[in-house]
Parts: C-alpha cells; sequence; structure tokens
C-alpha cells in the first residue's frame, strides 16, 4: 500500500512538473495572464518548483504517518479493549495481549485465541485499513492542494528559479541532518543502557576496577562466577594491542609513503600503490586467519626457540597483524600529505645543496606533518575499534599486563563475546557492552581532539 | 631580407653570435653543445656560451625558449626531473659539472638558485637562513651561526627590516622581502654562482626595484645569472645578455651591444617588440 503511495506522489510531482512547465511556456510566448512583461525564469524552473512543493510535503506526511500509525492503533486498541483482559498486567503482559491481537489478525494463531481476542483483532483490522484509506485520500487532497497553490503563484515575474533553490537547499540541509541525527542517536542510545548498567555497577567500580570477569549466571540454576566489573585490564589490553600495532604499521607506512613520493621510479610507483590497495581491501577476517595460523604459531616457535614462554593468543600476534592491517592507511595520507607539499618547496631545498632525506626529514615532512598525523589517527581509531582480528587472535581472559607476549583482550572482543549467546537486558552482563562501548567512544573522541589541537599548534603552515 | 648588398641588416644564423667584450671578467661558467632532451622531446640545442664571474649575465627570449631550462642544467635541477636527460658539457671552474665523480649536493652548495615564486621554508626567518649552514655544517657554534645568519640578512639588505623578529615564520612577510629572503638563504652557504630564474616575476615595482638593487650589489662578489621576461630589466642590471630562441642561443654579447645593435634578425626582431 505505502509503495502505491509512493508511486503516486511520483506521479503527482510529474504532473505538477508539466503544469508548471507548461504555464512557464506560455509566459514565455506571451499568451498567458500578464504577458508582456520579462520572464524571470525559465519554463522548467517553473515545473520544478510546482513538482517540488506537489511531491515533498506529501512524502514527508506520509513517512510522518506511517511512523506514527502504529503507535495511534495501538493506543486506541488498548483503550477500546474489556477491563477484564487489561487488568493488573504489566508492561510486558499488555504487550503480550497486543502482539497475539495482531498474530490473530494476520492468521497466524498459535493457540485457540478467546472472543475478547477475537473480536480485538477484527476492530485492529477495521482500523487499520481505515488508516491506509485515510491516508491515500490525505495525501492525494495535499496533493492537489499544493498543486492548485503553486500553480496560483506562478507569474512572468515569479522567481521560480530562486524558489527551487531554496527548496534545494533545504534538501541538502535535511540530508546532511541525517547522519548528525544518526549520531546523537547511537550516542543517546548508548549513554541510556549504559546508565542502567551503572545504576547495578557503581561507576568507580567500573572505571578503575582491576578484575574483569563478566561471565556472571543469567540464571538461577547456571553456575557462574561472582561478577567483577573492572574495565582497567579491558582497556590496558586494548591499548597494548593497537600500540603494538602502531609500533608496526607507523614507520613502514611513513617510509613506504617517503619512498614512494621521493625516492622510487614511475614504474615501481605504479606497481606498489596498487598493491597496497588491495591490501586495504583485505577483509579483515582473513587477517584473522593469517594471526591465528600462521603469525600467533610462528612467534610461540620463535620464544620457545629463544627458550621463553609465549602465550598462544599473545598480544604479539595479534597486534602486528593488525599493524599490516592499518599501514595502507597510514601509507596512502602520508603520501597524500606529502604530495600536497609544494614543489617550490622540495626544489628550494635541494637547490641549496640538501640530499633528498634532508629534504624530506627538515621540510617535507614537518610541512606535511598535520595530514600524516591525521592519518595515523585515523589508523589508530581503527585499531582501538578493530574487532575482526582480536576476536580471533587476542585471548579472552582480561589480565592486567603489558608483556606483549601474554595474552590479553580487547574492548571490542569483551564486547562480541558479552552480546552473542544468552542475553538478558536486565542483567550488568550485557549491559556491560555498552558501558565499555560508550567508554572506548569517549576515549577515541578524546585521543581526536587533543591530536586536532596538537596538529593546529605545531603546523608549518605553507601558503 | 638577406640581400648580400645590404650588409649591415641583421641576418639568420645557425651558429651563435658571440660579441666579444674585452673588459669581460675571467670565465667562471662554460658550457659547450649542450642540449637537453625532455623525453623524446629537445628542448635545447647546443648551447656553447661562456659565462664571466663577478658581473650579471642575463638570459631573455620568449616564453619556451629554453633559458629557464638552461640555467637549470647549471646547478643540475634538471636532474630531479623525470626523464630530463642533458649533453654536452657545462663547467664551472674549468671542471665537468656532470662528471661521475662530482657530487651534486657540494654543485648545489657552490651554485645557488633563486626561484621564480619566493619559496620560504615554512620555518622561522631564522632557521630559513640557518638551514643552509646547518646542513653544510659552515657554523660550528650558536653565535658563529647568528654572525652568518645576520651578515647573509645584511647582504640581501634584509636585516634592519627584520632583525627584530627573527623567530616569526618566514612566510609572514610580504612577497619582496620573502623573495629578497631567498636570496639570503642562497647567499648563506656562501655560494660562488647564485642563479635567479625570473626573480622579479611575481613582485610589485618596488620591490622589484629593490632586488634588482641588491643583484647590483651582489655582482661585487658572486658570478649572477638571471633569467628574465622583463628586457628592461636585464638591459638595467646585467653585463652580458644572452637571447635565446627556440631552443638556440642565437646571440650573446655585452648588454649595451644587444640593445642597440643586435647582429642577428631575431634578437633585433624580440627586442623591439616584434614578436615575444
Amino acid at each position: 500500500m505505502a509503495g502505491y503511495v509512493f508511486l503516486l506522489i511520483l506521479i503527482l510531482s510529474v504532473v505538477g512538473y508539466y503544469v508548471g512547465r507548461s504555464a512557464g511556456n506560455r509566459f514565455i510566448s506571451g499568451t498567458g495572464a500578464g504577458a508582456g512583461q520579462v520572464v524571470h525564469s525559465l519554463p522548467g524552473y517553473h515545473g520544478a518548483f510546482v513538482a517540488v512543493w506537489v511531491g515533498i510535503p506529501a512524502f514527508v506526511l506520509v513517512l510522518l504517518w506511517l511512523f506514527l500509525q502504529g503507535t495511534v492503533i495501538d493506543n486506541l486498541l488498548l483503550a477500546s479493549l474489556p477491563a477484564s483482559l487489561t487488568e493488573g498486567q504489566s508492561a510486558s503482559g499488555i504487550q503480550l495481549i497486543l502482539s497475539e491481537i495482531k498474530n490473530v489478525a494476520a492468521g497466524r494463531i498459535f493457540k485457540e485465541p478467546t472472543p475478547e481476542i477475537e473480536s480485538a483483532a477484527a476492530v485492529y483490522l477495521r482500523w487499520e485499513a481505515i488508516a491506509r484509506w485515510a491516508m491515500v485520500v490525505v495525501a492525494i487532497a495535499m496533493m492537489l492542494i499544493a498543486m492548485v497553490v503553486a500553480r496560483g503563484r506562478l507569474s512572468p515575474r515569479f522567481r521560480a528559479r530562486n524558489n527551487f533553490e531554496f527548496v534545494l537547499s533545504a534538501l541538502m540541509i535535511f540530508c546532511s541532518m541525517i547522519a548528525i541525527i544518526t549520531t546523537i542517536g547511537i550516542v543517546a542510545s548508548l549513554v541510556f543502557e549504559a546508565s542502567e548498567f551503572f545504576r547495578r555497577v557503581p561507576f568507580n567500580e567500573f572505571l578503575f576496577g582491576l578484575r574483569w570477569e563478566p561471565q556472571i549466571a543469567l540464571r538461577a540454576d547456571q553456575v557462574a562466577g561472582k561478577g567483577a566489573f573492572g574495565a582497567i585490564p579491558v582497556f590496558t589490553g586494548t591499548l597494548l594491542i593497537a600500540f603494538i600495532a602502531m609500533l608496526v604499521a607507523t614507520p613502514i607506512g611513513i617510509y613506504t609513503a617517503i619512498y614512494l613520493v621521493e625516492y622510487s621510479s614511475d614504474r615501481v610507483r605504479a606497481t606498489v600503490k596498487p598493491i597496497m590497495e588491495i591490501l586495504a581491501g583485505i577483509p579483515t577476517v582473513v587477517y584473522g586467519f593469517f594471526a591465528v595460523l600462521i603469525v600467533a604459531p610462528a612467534v610461540r616457535d620463535t620464544g620457545s626457540a629463544l627458550g621463553i614462554a609465549v602465550s598462544p593468543n599473545s598480544a604479539l600476534a595479534a597486534g602486528a597483524v593488525m599493524g599490516i592491517m592499518i599501514i595502507p592507511f597510514i601509507s596512502s595520507l602520508s603520501d597524500d600529505a606529502l604530495k600536497a607539499v609544494p614543489r617550490t618547496m622540495r626544489d628550494g631545498s635541494l637547490a641549496l645543496g640538501a640530499t633528498r632525506a634532508e629534504t624530506m626529514v627538515k621540510v617535507m615532512l614537518p610541512a606535511a606533518l598535520p595530514g600524516i598525523m591525521g592519518g595515523i589517527l585515523l589508523a589508530m581509531s581503527r585499531a582501538i575499534g578493530e574487532t575482526m582480528i582480536v576476536v580471533m587472535a587476542a585471548g579472552l581472559i582480561a589480565s592486567l599486563t603489558v608483556n606483549p607476549i601474554d595474552s590479553v583482550t580487547t574492548v571490542t572482543v569483551q564486547i562480541v563475546t558479552l552480546l552473542t549467546g544468552d542475553t538478558e537486558f536486565d542483567s550488568p552482563k550485557t549491559l556491560a557492552a555498552f558501558a565499555l562501548g560508550l567508554v572506548l567512544f569517549v576515549v577515541t573522541l578524546c585521543l581526536n581532539v587533543v591530536a586536532l589541537r596538537i596538529v593546529q599548534k605545531y603546523r608549518e603552515q605553507y601558503e | 631580407m638577406n640581400q648580400a648588398a645590404n650588409a649591415e641588416a641583421p641576418a639568420r644564423s645557425a651558429e651563435t653570435i658571440v660579441v666579444d667584450d674585452p673588459n669581460m671578467n675571467p670565465i667562471r661558467v662554460a658550457a659547450k653543445d649542450t642540449s637537453v632532451y625532455y623525453g623524446q622531446k629537445q628542448a635545447l640545442f647546443d648551447v656553447s656560451i661562456d659565462i664571466p664571474e663577478r658581473s650579471v649575465t642575463s638570459f631573455i627570449g620568449p616564453s619556451g625558449c629554453g633559458k629557464s631550462t638552461f640555467l637549470r642544467c647549471i646547478n643540475r635541477m634538471n636532474d630531479t626531473i623525470d626523464g630530463c636527460r642533458v649533453e654536452g658539457l657545462i663547467t664551472l671552474d674549468e671542471r665537468n659539472i656532470y662528471d661521475p665523480s662530482l657530487d651534486v649536493v657540494e654543485l648545489r652548495a657552490r651554485v645557488g638558485m633563486v626561484f621564480q615564486k619566493p619559496n620560504p621554508f615554512p620555518k622561522s626567518i631564522y632557521d630559513n637562513i640557518a638551514y643552509g649552514p646547518r646542513i653544510h655544517g659552515l657554523a660550528t657554534n650558536k653565535s658563529e651561526l647568528d654572525g652568518v645568519v645576520e651578515s647573509s640578512l645584511r647582504k640581501a639588505g634584509l636585516w634592519e627590516e627584520v632583525k627584530d623578529r627573527l623567530d616569526d615564520p618566514g612566510t609572514g612577510l610580504s612577497g619582496g622581502q620573502q623573495q629578497r629572503l631567498c636570496i639570503a638563504r642562497a647567499v648563506a652557504v656562501s655560494p660562488e654562482v647564485i642563479l635567479m630564474d625570473e626573480p622579479c616575476s611575481a613582485l610589485d615595482p618596488i620591490a622589484t626595484a629593490k632586488v634588482e638593487e641588491l643583484i647590483d650589489e651582489l655582482k661585487e662578489n658572486y658570478c649572477i645569472i638571471i633569467v628574465t621576461h622583463s628586457m628592461q630589466q636585464a638591459a638595467r642590471v646585467s653585463q652580458r645578455t644572452a637571447f635565446f630562441h627556440l631552443g638556440i642561443l642565437v646571440e650573446v654579447g655585452p648588454t649595451e651591444h644587444i640593445f642597440t645593435n643586435p647582429k642577428d634578425e631575431r634578437t633585433h626582431d624580440y627586442i623591439t617588440g616584434r614578436f615575444g
């Protein structure tokens, strides 16, 4: 039904376009009202003006209607139910009754419905039909009125071109708002669920606790730990692995970029760049295999050859593979930043008798620093938020250590384990995932802000 | 045009016309049959020229005539362009600068360069000047380096204007000051030759006049080669002028000679504004 309404809106908009355009054509040929005046806008703009005023308000109306219709009908339905049915029910009990009514209405009958339910289902079906047709009628009426009003405003001196642009800019503002609103929504839901968690577990205990044992019992018959929600070991694990990854990726990425910009021949560059892009396109789960099956055993074998006991899920293996994964981010952004440094700067240094290495270190890198820092930061947030590699290659036990050959766990791994399998949204075990997510979000946000300040302060401005 | 009877009329010649000057200083830079190729395309054809020390030599000619290309051969800046190839012989103090045993970094310290657009580094004024002396180890301590910076800025006539703000960024100066900063930067490594590639094309007339004045002072100690589009500038600052056309060095001689009595038809046409 909704699909047909949208089709109708489209058709009427097209009709509106032709109505407006033919009015515009008449203005130009001097046969319509106000003949003889200089026409302000081309006929196409008159058409577009009518079309957007027909289409957009109706479209928004239908969207809102579809969004609100369910809630309104549910409330009406509840009010009409006999008191015997709703008496003494909790909120979730009422939800159960509502979904039973809807199932019966849709013909999905699981158990023999009571007569009250059956009559309520009939009412529900009738109201839904009314709502559907009401929507169609209101939408059509609205579009017709809009068409008449918009057509009435057209005249030779009417600024359809500017008006159309105004509507377009409003549309663009709306589109850019979507991303912002989504972000706000995500943060709000994180904050909401996290605050649920913090009502069960004290804030200080979470932030400064040194033990992380979230596997508490969800049901009375489960055997499980008592639970401890100290996030410090989890965050140390994340930072340790991210640090190892940056240690691998930063020098390799920057040196790669320097080589490509300053030293490589065009042929080498044409080969290396696409290969780096392939590296960026490998799914992280494949990196995960690589870490588990090749790097981790290699690290352990090397360790035992040297007489050092290395854990099978060492932070070193996970971090190193993650470092390989983020090399392309750093190298390609550094490459862009270095290439953006004006050539005259480089020539100036070379002409003073500096070698290419001196030119790079003393002139090019400082000038490109903001861009390079941007690349490093992007890579860092990738490393902190990266999930798949660590789920496969890092451990699950939160041990508080900075030893790279020990097994550590990360925030993302913990979120995955907390939200898979048995979940219950009033248990601290599940809610802890949201708290972890919130803190992770705050940490990366702070990181970005601090780094931006540093870049602003120390960048060497050219031009 | 090429009537034999009219012997005074300038004529086209395949050979470079060289007008000697008995008062010319000893030769510092010399080129012999230098050709430059960008990939398959030849940009410069068999240029031979002698450039005297302690004087200003200007290269003039229409755009794309190869004068900048030749200038960039003298400190081997063309090496940094992919696909650029130089043939022939260029000597600095009678030593071939394209000799494989020669260190190009050392060569560029002896042959400084000033570019068309002022290109100070995004560093402080002090660090801009100190850049060359630092990488070449010309100063052993801070006070010596301060001395080099001050004397370079004085030579470039910039000291009085910037002495109170040496820590300000060089990019904050005006265009003319930036160009003089670049000249000071080149002077700071004590080169023997200074190449200038249209140093005034991005400057206003007053800044241009200052830079020209500076060039005139610098010629007492340096061999200066300047590429310019302005014939008035060539006439004002240089003692010798070389006219390039389509990759060929057409005529070279004392500046007053080139501007008053050119021997070649193309030189004549160019300086009288017939083309270019």
